[in-house]
């Protein structure tokens, strides 16, 4: 194993490892654009020149392979002033736009500068003209003239989209990023070119002016776009309800995880998540007649629950849900009340999938939903519609799903008006939720905390980012609230702890602790780009 | 002085397989099989003769052909670069227009030392008339069995294929040719892996110049020594030196390597136009660093213009006679290397465009204080800290244009116009690219 030294840090690594990966590992920061740990290696930005011992010429970090006994100095003045030009280099043309670009505040070139710049510009000699906001796709926008050309976003479409889309054209400094002619930038993983481009010349036009970066607050979360469970970060905005007609979600990102989904997501997930703030139910309520009356939770948990005791209750599970919520529906409804009639009931499991990330089933909790003992049947559904069109069960408990829709598309003929009552347990506005008897408003998976299990296995936790919308509650409170009022005394004081007794109750969650799981991923900008001591630099600046 | 290549430089004439073999050509192709049963015996031989490579390194060939690895289980290829495209240099030109057939021998000559079955010859896009002939001769070399699957009736198949560039100074840098003849866009690469490793198509890859190529011939014929002896030390043999600019008579000189500059000029060339006084010579391509007057008594091989910080390059002697304004002259070489620069690494893309941007304000009359020293500013990060020599090379005349000159730059921008013919250049409109011919293309 080749020992190598940089800035006087000894460490050991693999043969074959590039230098600027072996100064991560010790904490000492190369900076870079161009490269990228989930990309190949380009070499062309040459901000990650280093000083090495007996090497004449300074060497980029990024290509350089560590050898033992090598001796690398990263702050030296050669290596910092070097480092200081390449970056007057990059900005020789670059339009300074920084008030109308929405990459200010995350901009490698701010942050460089401010951290390895610091110089006053010389530049005097106009600078040159290149095509500004071109929608190059259907969610990225290209300014030609922030580009620094560190060709991230070709190498991403043809690594990892396997799509080339992207080229340079021209030469020299009138070299821009453009789609090659008769195409557009329009691949199931488009917006990571966005997240990948290290300035502003990559926007994402979802997101682009919706609000100052800065204003962002973001937490953990996962994708529950489909099975796969991709590690994001939801970012957020409450103070300034003004700037975005009170929404909160503002985008996703995706966040490192090597074993899901690397650096990437899919536009699917990203731009998969307006649901959090539009077409919302807010309010409990019961139905009086053709209209609904708006009641309280005090009012509506008893009432429930009272039809539930009454008759045989059948309940629809849904793969959107928690592991901790399919335990806890299937502890309160088979265990206690002793049902029968549980069953899966699977919206889109049979959609678009490739072998990069996205899957066919677009739940992202089917696996888990499986291990507590629920499997999609065509035939124990058309079973039970059978039995509602006979007038055998009284009651349908529904988790999110309009009914209609799904029996529909199985060719299942269900009379729901069969029934005597139905209640409706969702988030969001649906066929289903204008016909049921009760509605309950549920929180998304950004407004609780739980776990998925993905389609390989893999059980991951998510976050609580916001506060339920309205007076929306989490599923597994509903239950708990449904259970005690049905004389079965549940009292969890997080998801956390139904977790618990779910690793203890089943064999494929044994040994798994709900604590331990947030440190699942870790955060892809973080891992993607050098720290940067923000707060030391602020102190010179005041 | 006897005269090997440039005997064959006919003006108006290209020979014909069968008047080239008339005069002892392919002698040496036909008999390298027998002389050489084993090809290292041959890549010794040519270590011996201290060829070194001509299309402007200068690394040994001999040593380059043996760092390529034999035990790949994938094929070696013969890359010939005959890309010129370094300004001041026209040498290839000669040899592909008036004598194909010699490069054609050489490139049999090292395909059997390299065990290569197929060459690629990579011709710059605006030699159309040297394709022309390149190509008639190929065809002639396959109908008479000298290339194809047996050639000279040998179990030795070697196939050559013609392929033209289409016009960028970077695609004769040997990774952006390689990268322009896979069909992909002219950047140089990455080194490690070189291509004598990973080359073309990922196979183990020979890149010799057409003048290298050419000479070998000669060094089986008539022995490595004697072609070694040609030469100074190290430095073997005879090269092609273009000479143009002021002299009375600019052309191919072929002359032995560590000849001196004083001698190119004065006796071969004639001396300067006009009986003007000699100013400043760029001996080795336009990327070399520029000599003044008093500094033309040197050897021009690799190592004597080394030891004098600048290099042999291509050969290509530009002169200039004291009416020439080297601020101009400077401005019009990083107008060249601003519009060649492929624009993979920021210190070449932006500092190119840049600092030739600058020189044009100076040579409009419109400099300023401050101008100078950050030419040379910029020039100190430029040099050194990119993936190909381009950069390096634009960096070394602007260094040493100033360095040698600074006089001259100083004044023009005190006096916004120049000290030796008076005026200043018109002032270009806002945005106005014309000069960079390929904006838009």
């Amino acid at each position: 194993m080749p020992k190598v030294t940089i800035d006087g840090k000894e460490i050991e690594v693999a043969p074959g490892t590039r230098v600027i990966e072996a100064a991560k590992r010790v904490s000492v920061d190369a900076p870079y654009y161009c490269y990228h740990p989930g990309l190949s290696i380009a070499g062309n930005c040459r901000m990650c020149l280093v000083e090495v011992e007996k090497m004449p010429k300074l060497q980029i970090a990024c290509h350089l392979q560590a050898t033992d006994g090598m001796v690398v100095r990263t702050n030296t003045e050669r290596v910092l002033k070097t480092r200081q030009h390449i970056l007057e280099f990059l900005l020789v043309n670059h339009p300074l736009d920084c008030p109308v670009c929405d990459q200010a505040g995350e901009c490698w070139l701010q942050d460089y500068y401010m951290k390895h710049g610091l110089y006053d510009s010389r530049v005097g000699e106009d600078k040159i003209k290149k095509p500004k906001a071109v929608p190059i796709g259907p969610t990225v926008m290209l300014d030609a003239e922030r580009c620094i050309l560190c060709s991230r976003c070709i190498r991403f479409c043809d690594e990892v989209s396997k799509t080339s889309e992207l080229g340079i054209i021209n030469r020299g400094d009138h070299g821009e990023i453009a789609v090659f002619p008769g195409k557009e930038l329009n691949n199931p993983y488009s917006g990571n070119v966005v997240d990948i481009c290290p300035v502003g010349a990559l926007t994402d036009r979802d997101f682009r002016f919706k609000m100052r970066v800065w204003y962002l607050k973001e937490e953990d979360s996962l994708c529950n776009g489909c099975s796969r469970g991709c590690n994001i970060q939801v970012h957020y905005n409450l103070d300034r309800p003004h700037h975005t007609g009170g929404e909160r979600v503002m985008r996703l990102k995706p966040r490192f995880n090597e074993n899901v989904n690397k650096w990437w997501m899919c536009d699917e997930g990203r731009y998969g998540y307006k649901f959090h703030d539009q077409n919302r139910i807010l309010q409990p309520v019961s139905r009086e007649g053709k209209k609904f009356q708006e009641k309280t939770w005090e009012a509506l948990i008893p009432e429930v629950a009272r039809r539930i005791s009454e008759g045989r209750t059948a309940v629809l599970i849904s793969p959107q849900l928690s592991n901790e919520e399919i335990f806890l529906i299937r502890k309160v409804f088979a265990e206690k009340l002793g049902s029968q009639d549980l069953f899966l009931l699977s919206p889109n499991a049979d959609g678009f999938q490739d072998d990069i990330l996205i899957r066919a089933d677009k739940n992202p909790n089917t696996r888990g939903a499986a291990e507590l003992g629920f499997k999609t049947s065509p035939e124990a559904l058309q079973n039970l519609a059978e039995q509602i069109n006979r007038g055998e069960i009284k009651g349908l408990v529904v988790f999110g799903q309009d009914v209609y829709a799904r029996f529909e598309k199985l060719g299942i003929k269900a009379e729901l008006n069969r029934l005597a009552w139905s209640v409706f347990i969702g988030s969001n506005h649906n066929l289903m939720s204008e016909s049921a008897t009760y509605v309950l408003p549920s929180a998304t998976y950004a407004e609780k905390e739980g776990t998925f299990t993905n389609f390989e296995g893999r059980v991951q936790k998510f976050n609580k980012v916001l506060e339920p919308l309205g007076q929306a509650r989490s599923e597994w409170e509903i239950i708990e609230a449904l259970a005690r009022e049905l004389g079965h005394g549940l009292s969890y004081a997080a998801a956390g702890e139904i977790f618990h007794e779910l690793a203890l109750a089943e064999s494929f969650f044994h040994g798994m602790d709900y604590e331990k799981m947030t440190q699942g991923g870790s955060d892809i900008r973080s891992m993607a780009m050098p720290t940067i001591p923000a707060l030391e630099q602020q102190d010179n600046l005041l | 002085m006897e005269k090997l290549i440039s005997k064959y430089f006919v003006p108006g004439k290209t020979f014909s397989l069968a008047e080239f073999e008339q005069d002892g050509g392919y002698q040496a192709a036909r008999a390298v099989f027998d002389k050489f049963p084993d090809p290292k015996a041959l890549v010794e031989e040519v270590k011996k003769s201290n060829l070194r490579g001509l299309g402007g390194a200068g690394f040994p060939a001999g040593m380059k052909w043996s760092l390529v690895p034999q035990n790949t289980g994938k094929p070696v290829y013969l890359v010939v670069n005959a890309d010129e495209g370094e300004p001041g240099t026209f040498k290839d030109k000669y040899i592909l227009r008036h004598v194909p057939h010699l490069l054609l021998e050489g490139i049999i000559i090292a395909a059997y030392a390299n065990n290569v079955h197929k060459a690629y010859i990579y011709i710059r896009g605006e030699y159309t008339h040297p394709y022309d002939m390149l190509q008639k001769a190929v065809k002639e070399a396959y109908d008479k069995g000298y290339l194809g699957k047996q050639i000279f009736g040998r179990e030795f198949a070697l196939d050559v294929v013609v392929h033209r560039g289409a016009g960028a100074y970077i695609c004769g840098e040997e990774t952006g040719l390689l990268e322009s003849l896979e069909g992909k866009k002219g950047f140089p690469r990455l080194k490690p892996p070189f291509p004598a490793v990973v080359g073309l198509f990922g196979c183990p890859t020979v890149i010799n110049n057409v003048e290298t190529l050419s000479y070998l011939p000669y060094i089986l014929n008539r022995g490595a020594e004697w072609f070694a002896k040609l030469g100074s030390e190290k430095n073997g043999g005879l090269r092609l030196f273009s000479v143009s600019g002021h002299v009375q008579k600019p052309g191919v000189y072929e002359l032995p390597l560590g000849v001196s500059l004083r001698e190119i000029i004065y006796t071969h060339a004639g001396g300067i136009r006009g009986d003007r006084k000699l100013k400043a010579v760029v001996p080795g391509g336009l990327s070399a660093a520029i000599f003044r007057a008093d500094e033309i008594d040197v050897g021009m091989d690799f190592d004597q213009l080394r030891a004098k910080n600048t290099m042999a390059g291509s050969a290509g002697v530009i002169v200039m006679d004291e009416t020439t304004c080297i601020v101009k002259a400077l401005y019009v070489t990083m107008r060249f290397y601003g519009h060649e620069s492929c624009g993979q690494c920021s210190p070449c893309r932006e500092g190119t465009g840049w600092v030739s941007k600058i020189l044009r304000r100076v040579a409009e009359g419109r400099g300023r204080t401050g101008d100078v020293n950050n030419l040379l500013d910029i020039c100190s990060f430029m040099g050194g800290t990119t993936i190909c020599a381009l950069a390096d090379g634009a960096a070394m005349p602007l260094r040493s244009y100033i360095e040698k000159f600074r006089e001259e730059f100083e004044y023009y921008v005190k006096h916004g116009k120049s000290m030796v013919d008076g005026t200043a250049l018109e002032t270009q409109t806002l945005h106005d690219t014309s000069h960079m011919s390929h904006v838009g293309s």
